[in-house]
Order: structure tokens, then C-alpha cells, then sequence
């Protein structure tokens, strides 16, 4: 009896590898099973080889291994573009003579049996009901399932679909890959989403009343969920014409008290530079959602890195504090999105949000978020007749008003300016108040978020933003007592409390989706020796299997 | 005249004889001969000298950067509606740093006012060519002459079915004041383009260049004649002023984008969350 188990879906885009997922995914955690899914796909609209990953398991599971347990090829190329993933072990379920392999072959031409009930794309129901009862699930649920999302005529088929599907699964002895679900372990009320969802309902929960942005992939999922709620949730949404007036519009409405979001990858947010130093010296918020891709430029458009991180540390002219934060998992995306805009309104500066393409289109099984009732603090004063938007205060922050609410002006400036608000040349006035701005990081330290420790030991593991479960598991596996694993939620500005832990460890290994390690040479500015890299660029995340052997490797040298 | 809108500036960075003096006075008397409440009035500017206007003014300011004057004046307009808003700047700032947002400006029609001082050349930085000076038009830059074709905000504005399109003379001040309380009056985008004389690096286009080359469009004149205006649109030396296109009405941007999200007037800052409804969205991933 396994404990977990990997299911590799392969096809061309438009082929249906998305209802399988839906269907199998639905499934699994309705059986009971903790559930992850990931995929990776071309940028095409139609054609190509993709694939889409679910790992099932009765302890949480929330990363990807390379090597698979059930491969369904959808067709030829599929085989092959997923080729390496395969082992002797792996059952693939594709029709005879389309290709060799030394794996355990189940020869069935789904199309086939699809045609003969009636409907040739009902091949992916069978398959899914194949799946499904090759790991001893009852295939009641799956007929809840598709009685949710079919009628009439499609329902008949899909239903028959799911019987040819489960009646392979009896030929082939059933419970071939049988793991146990352990729904008593799982805690109540659990959610199933993806990296997306949470940064959509986090920007909910901090009050975002206002979405601009030019879409871009793997940002565009955002800008989407929030378009779909904008009747439920008040959201304005407006697409702009390209990055740089998406930034400037949201900055237009946190002038005026709204609450802005902009969305985008690495490309976009180039552009969105000097608007991230215009948010700095206005002091006026803003959010940023920068999903990362591997570039530079146009790079790979649908693939994965963590590549930006430094673009974000650094982008836009001159000196000005900002926040630049990477979640690891949708309910850390939740809550970070939310905190985002806290943050932002709070010390009024640029707040940027870190995923990319990994984490954005991977479904991972999270406990339920906390939804307080609270209403979002607006960090906003009533002006009056005296009021200056930039006053000099015990406090280092200017109360922020907006103009139409109070008996106030409101100036704001991108020149350097005068507590007032007015344009100004004064090396005095300029020391004041870029001394006021700069000094805000003091200010911000407080809110740091702790990294995440898992484990204890005298070698850390270190990662930030989407390696987080990835790197857990992969020390999970290698059971060494001497390990621990660091996850950093908040990578910008690194504060000495959350760089105490680091200065502990005897020896640093720190492990990034980018060619360069880029948060390893943060860590060494702040004086952390770092003693290791793992790093990988070539388009995909990590997987476990593969993460861990790299650690083995570079543990044996260890001693 | 004093105004409401006046501020006191000890140290004002415009050339004496600028004719951004007249624009700003033109613009502060139309305010308060209008009755508007300094407090309700946001003027967004971006870089050059006109768009210092603001600086000089009493009036909420938002003074960005350059050629992004635009996209913020729309954000503070969908964010609080009930504010009076002018996005002011001159060409080089509206028409060339910011030239896809005076197009996207147009299209999405927010109640803004878009004032441009248009002296077709560049002040800030010392009298380079400017996206409409005139062919052959010498400067330190275009030591030969400007060898590209002007652009046409008038006859751009008409064929992206502007709301309301407006060109002035600064040195006609009774019909400059005229255009800008028409301008403030309109419900939807207005762009008004004031020819302006710069006294200091435009020796070709001066303050009599511009008074011999503009005439004042006749009483009869019909705006909402698109074909028409657009002919008007293309003709030069003499230039017509006045009300040159007005289209059919139509939503503005802030109100769309409310109805869309189905909100009521109120400013965004008065937003609520609605946690219950946050937890049933949430839960329908369980």
C-alpha cells in the first residue's frame, strides 16, 4: 500500500486535459484524499504537448515529483514529450503501437471505446473513471461529479463513459495503486485552489475596490477571478492600454482613496518602473501582483522561474522603501495579498506581490482561510484648512488625506516638495523629507513576517516565495536529523530578526527557481554566509524526487 | 480678477510674457465665475512647464510624471466621481510622452477635462521640436528643419469620437474663458488645446503668428457634424477655434465601470467588504 501517488495527464491544448483534471482532482478530494495538481503547457492556443500532474496522498501533499505512477498520453506526442517522466514501474494507459516503452502497458484505445458509446470526447471520462478505480475509489463520486456538470444528452454519455472507465479498472485487478484516504486527518472545511484564487480572494479581503492591468501571462488569472466578482465585491476593472497606465491609474485611485491593484509579469512591470518611484516619492500606495516567467523578454511565456526578484528589489529611479513579498501556497497567498494592501495604505508606498507560473496554475489542498469581519483600516484623515500632506510628524508618517473628504488640499508631487505639497529646490526641505521617506523602513521592520521554520538542525535549507512545500518535502524524504528547512513569506527588506536564524546554521543551502541565485546574494549583503546553491532555470519548477536527490548529493560531501 | 483659486507663489518658473499666465488666469476666473468649490477640484498635470499650472493654483494637485497625466485623472475620476477633474499638460507631454494615453483617454470617455497648452515647442528642456511644430520649423535639435509631419490632436481627437473637442487662443481671453466653462461644463472626456505663444524658444509661432492664423468659427457653425468636422479638423493657417466636434452623448467611464461592478455613486473610499459573501465565494472551493 503506497501512501501517495503521481497521475501524468498528456495532451495537446484543446484536447480536454483541463475536464480530466477538474474531474479527477474533484474526485480524489471528495474520497478523501489530499489532492495537488500542477501543469505546464506551451504558448499556444491550440496543439503543442502539455501535461497536467495530480498527486494524491493520505498526509498533506502540496508539491509535484518528476518521475510518475499513471501516465494517460492523450496522444503520440504526448508519449513522448512526457517520456522521461516515466519509469518500469509506470502504468501507461495507451493504445498498442503507438510508441515502445519499458513500462507496465495498458493497451486500451480509449478513442475507440469512446466512439462505440456514442461520443468520441468522452475518452477523457473514461480515462478519469480508469484512474479512479485503479486507486480503489468508489466510483459513486465521480457520478456526483458529472451529474454536476452535465445535462441530458452529455450526461447519458459522460455516465456511460464512467462505466466502461470503472469496468477497465475491474479488468485490470482495481485497486492496482490503492492508497487509503485519511479523512479523519484532513481538517474540516479544507479548500482546494490555486496560487490564482488566493491572491483573488486576498486582494477581496484587503478592501481592492479597483483592478487595472494589461493582461499577461501567468498574471492575467488574477485580473480574470477579479473581473468575474467584480458585481459581488464592488471591484472596478478596467483594462488599460498598456502597463505604465495600468500602474498610473491605480495610483489615481489611492489619491483619491480607492484601493488599486495592478497585475502583471516581469515584461509588464518593467514599464511599470517609474511608476513604482513615482508611488516612492508621492507616498501615495500601491499594490503590484508580479507573476513571475523565466526571461528575459518575451523568455518562455508559459514556463516558471523566480528571476524577478532582484527587478523588484531594485526597479524604479532613486531611493524610497517598498515591500516585496512571495508567498508559497494559496493560503499564504490569501493572506499576504490582503496584507499587501494593509501595508501599502499603512506606510504608503509600493507593495509587491511575488508568484509565478508555478504557483499561479497549481491547485494545492490548504487548510480554510480566516476571514475576519473586520473592515480593512483605511489609513486615511479628514483634512482640514492647515492641512499638509507631507507635515513633518513625531510619528516619521505624514497623515495621508484625499482630496473631496475634509476641508483640505491635497498636493502631491513628484518633483521633491514642501510639506505642503509644492515644488521645491531646498537642500534642507530635501534632506527632511527624504530623510522622512527613507526612514519608514525603520517603521516597516515591525511588520516583517518571521520565515517559517520546519525542523530543526545545523544545515538550513533555504528557500522564498513558491519552493516552499517543494523544499519541504524534499527534506521530508531524506529523513537526515541534521536538516532544517527555512521558507521566507517576506524577502524585501530583510530585517536581522528574521536573519538571526540563518547566522545559527552551520552550514546554508539555498535553493531558487532562477540561473543566478538571487536571494542568495541578498542573503550575503545582509553578511549571511551561504555555503550552497541549487538553482534551476530551464522553464519548470522543482520536483520533490529531483530536489532530493540534489540534497543527497550535496549532503554526503556534508560531513 | 481674484480668485478662490488663487495661490500665493513667491518664486513662479515661467518666462515673463509666458503664455501660460493667461491660460492659468483664464482657467481660475472660469472656475470661480462657475461657482466650483476649490475643494472639489482635482487638477492632475504631468511634466513641462504647463504642467506646473497646478503648482500655482488652489486646487487638489496630483503633479506625476511625464505624459502620465492622463491615466491618474481617470483613477481619481472612477474612484470619486463627484470631484471636478482636468488632466492639464502641454503637446509634448499629452501628445507625445503620452500619445497612447490620449488615445485611450478618448475611447474610454471620463467625465475629465483635458487641457493642453500647445506652444509647439519644448520649454522644459530648451526648445526642441515638440510633436506639433510645423515642418522646417529650426532648433537646436532639428538644425535642418522638422522633417516630420505635425501631429493633429484636433483631427485625432474627431475620428476616435472625442466627446467634445475644443481648440482656443490664449491671447483671446474672452474666447479662451468661454471655451474652458464649456469644457468644464461637458458631462464626458473634453479636449480643449489652447495654442499658446512661447516667448522664449518659439520665434516662428508668436503671439502675433498665432493671432494672423487662427480665426473664430462662425455662429452657424454645426459641432455635430462629424464629416464636417473633421474637414475643419485638417484646415491650417488660418486654424479655426472654438467648439470644432461634439459627438452624440454617451456613458462615461465612471459610470459603466460602476454599473459594471454594481456600485452606487458613492467614492471608493467609502468601500465596504462584504465578508459574508467572501466566505461563501471561499467556501465553494471546499
Amino acid at each position: 500500500m503506497r501512501n501517495s501517488v503521481s497521475v501524468l495527464i498528456g495532451g495537446s491544448a484543446g484536447q480536454g486535459i483541463a475536464s480530466i483534471e477538474t474531474l479527477l482532482t474533484k474526485g480524489f478530494k471528495r474520497s478523501g484524499f489530499y489532492t495537488f495538481s500542477t501543469k505546464e503547457f506551451m504558448s499556444r492556443v491550440r496543439g503543442g504537448s502539455n501535461t497536467t500532474l495530480i498527486r494524491i496522498s493520505d498526509t498533506p501533499v502540496n508539491a509535484p515529483d518528476f518521475k510518475v505512477d499513471i501516465f494517460v498520453p492523450l496522444d503520440t506526442n504526448a508519449f513522448f514529450h512526457a517520456q522521461e517522466r516515466i519509469t518500469d514501474e509506470t502504468f501507461v494507459i495507451a493504445k498498442k503501437g503507438d510508441y515502445e516503452c519499458d513500462c507496465v502497458r495498458y493497451d486500451y484505445d480509449l478513442e475507440s471505446l469512446a466512439k462505440a458509446i456514442g461520443n468520441p470526447i468522452v475518452s477523457n471520462t473514461i480515462a478519469a473513471a480508469l484512474v479512479f478505480g485503479l486507486l480503489g475509489c468508489d466510483g459513486a463520486v465521480l457520478r456526483e461529479i458529472i451529474s454536476e456538470f452535465y445535462t441530458n444528452e452529455l450526461l447519458a454519455v459522460n455516465l456511460k463513459a464512467l462505466e466502461v472507465g470503472a469496468e477497465l479498472a475491474r479488468e485490470n485487478g482495481n485497486c492496482r495503486y490503492c492508497i487509503k484516504p485519511n479523512s479523519l486527518m484532513r481538517p474540516k472545511n479544507d479548500l482546494f485552489l490555486s496560487g490564482t484564487e488566493g491572491i483573488g480572494f486576498g486582494a477581496i479581503a484587503g478592501g481592492c475596490n479597483f483592478i487595472s492591468s494589461y493582461p499577461m501571462s501567468p498574471s492575467t488569472g488574477v485580473l480574470t477571478f477579479l473581473a468575474k466578482q467584480s458585481r459581488n465585491f464592488g471591484i472596478c476593472v478596467e483594462q488599460a492600454e498598456d502597463e505604465i497606465a495600468a500602474f498610473q491609474m491605480g495610483l489615481g485611485v489611492w489619491y483619491s482613496g480607492g484601493r488599486a491593484i495592478t497585475t502583471t509579469s516581469g515584461g509588464g512591470f518593467s514599464l511599470m518602473g517609474e511608476g513604482v518611484s513615482l508611488s516612492g516619492m508621492t507616498e501615495n500606495p500601491m499594490v503590484v501582483y508580479l507573476a513571475q516567467r523565466p526571461g528575459p523578454a518575451t523568455g518562455l511565456p508559459t514556463r516558471t522561474e523566480q528571476g524577478d526578484l532582484e527587478l523588484a528589489i531594485y526597479i524604479g529611479h532613486g531611493e524610497f522603501p517598498r515591500i516585496v513579498l512571495a508567498p508559497g501556497d494559496p493560503k499564504e497567498c490569501f493572506e499576504l495579498a490582503r496584507k499587501a494592501f494593509e501595508l501599502a495604505d499603512a506606510y504608503q508606498i509600493p507593495v509587491i506581490l511575488m508568484s509565478d507560473q508555478y504557483l499561479a496554475d497549481s491547485y494545492f489542498n490548504v487548510e480554510q482561510f480566516e476571514i475576519e469581519d473586520k473592515q480593512s483600516t483605511a489609513h486615511v484623515v479628514k483634512t482640514d484648512a492647515n492641512y499638509k500632506r507631507y507635515a513633518l510628524t513625531p510619528e516619521g508618517i505624514s497623515p495621508r488625506g484625499i482630496p473631496g473628504y475634509g476641508g483640505g488640499l491635497v498636493l502631491v508631487d513628484s518633483d521633491e516638495h514642501t510639506e505642503e505639497g509644492l515644488i521645491t529646490e531646498s537642500m534642507s526641505v530635501r534632506n527632511e523629507q527624504n530623510g522622512k521617506r527613507l526612514n519608514k523602513r525603520e517603521l516597516i521592520y515591525d511588520e516583517v513576517i518571521t520565515p517559517e521554520v520546519d525542523k530543526e538542525g545545523e544545515i538550513a535549507v533555504v528557500g522564498w516565495g513558491s519552493t516552499k512545500h517543494i523544499i519541504k518535502e524534499a527534506v521530508e524524504r531524506l529523513a537526515d536529523e541534521r536538516i532544517a528547512c527555512i521558507h521566507f513569506s517576506w524577502v524585501y527588506p530583510l530585517s536581522e530578526s528574521q536573519l538571526t536564524l540563518l547566522q545559527k546554521a552551520k552550514y546554508l543551502i539555498v535553493v531558487e527557481n532562477n540561473a543566478t541565485g538571487q536571494f542568495a546574494k541578498l542573503l550575503r549583503l545582509h553578511g549571511i554566509t551561504v555555503h550552497e546553491q541549487i538553482l534551476k532555470s530551464d522553464g519548470l519548477s522543482f520536483f520533490v524526487d529531483e530536489l532530493s536527490e540534489k540534497l543527497s548529493v550535496l549532503l554526503k560531501e556534508i560531513r | 480678477m481674484n480668485t478662490r483659486f488663487d495661490r500665493i507663489v513667491e518664486d513662479n518658473a515661467w518666462c515673463p510674457g509666458c503664455g501660460n499666465f493667461s491660460i492659468l488666469a483664464h482657467l481660475k476666473e472660469a472656475l470661480e465665475e462657475m461657482r466650483l468649490d476649490p475643494l472639489q477640484c482635482v487638477v492632475v498635470s504631468g511634466i513641462g512647464q504647463a504642467a506646473k499650472t497646478p503648482q500655482y493654483m488652489s486646487v487638489h494637485m496630483f503633479n506625476g510624471l511625464h505624459g502620465r497625466a492622463l491615466p491618474v485623472a481617470q483613477g481619481v475620476k472612477v474612484s470619486n466621481p463627484s470631484l471636478t477633474v482636468i488632466a492639464e499638460g502641454g503637446d509634448g507631454d499629452m501628445y507625445g510622452e503620452g500619445g497612447n494615453h490620449f488615445m485611450s483617454a478618448i475611447r474610454r470617455n471620463a467625465d475629465i477635462i483635458n487641457i493642453v497648452h500647445n506652444n509647439m515647442v519644448y520649454g522644459l528642456t530648451k526648445g526642441q521640436a515638440s510633436p506639433t511644430s510645423q515642418r522646417g520649423f529650426k532648433t537646436p535639435v532639428q538644425t535642418e528643419g522638422v522633417h516630420v509631419e505635425p501631429f493633429n490632436p484636433i483631427a485625432t481627437a474627431i475620428s476616435l469620437d472625442a466627446s467634445l473637442v475644443i481648440r482656443t487662443f490664449s491671447g483671446n481671453k474672452e474666447h479662451c474663458k468661454a471655451m474652458l466653462k464649456i469644457a468644464i461644463e461637458h458631462k464626458g472626456y473634453v479636449l480643449i488645446d489652447i495654442f499658446q505663444p512661447c516667448v522664449t524658444f518659439n520665434k516662428t509661432n508668436t503671439f502675433k503668428w498665432f493671432k494672423e492664423n487662427v480665426y473664430e468659427l462662425p455662429d452657424n457653425y454645426d459641432p455635430t457634424d462629424k464629416v464636417k468636422a473633421f474637414e475643419k479638423s485638417l484646415e491650417s493657417h488660418p486654424f479655426p477655434i472654438g467648439v470644432i466636434y461634439k459627438s452624440p452623448n454617451k456613458d462615461t467611464l465612471e459610470t459603466i465601470l460602476r454599473e459594471e461592478s454594481n456600485r452606487n455613486g458613492a467614492p471608493l473610499y467609502q468601500h465596504q467588504i462584504d465578508y459574508r459573501l467572501l466566505g461563501d465565494e471561499i467556501n465553494k472551493h471546499i
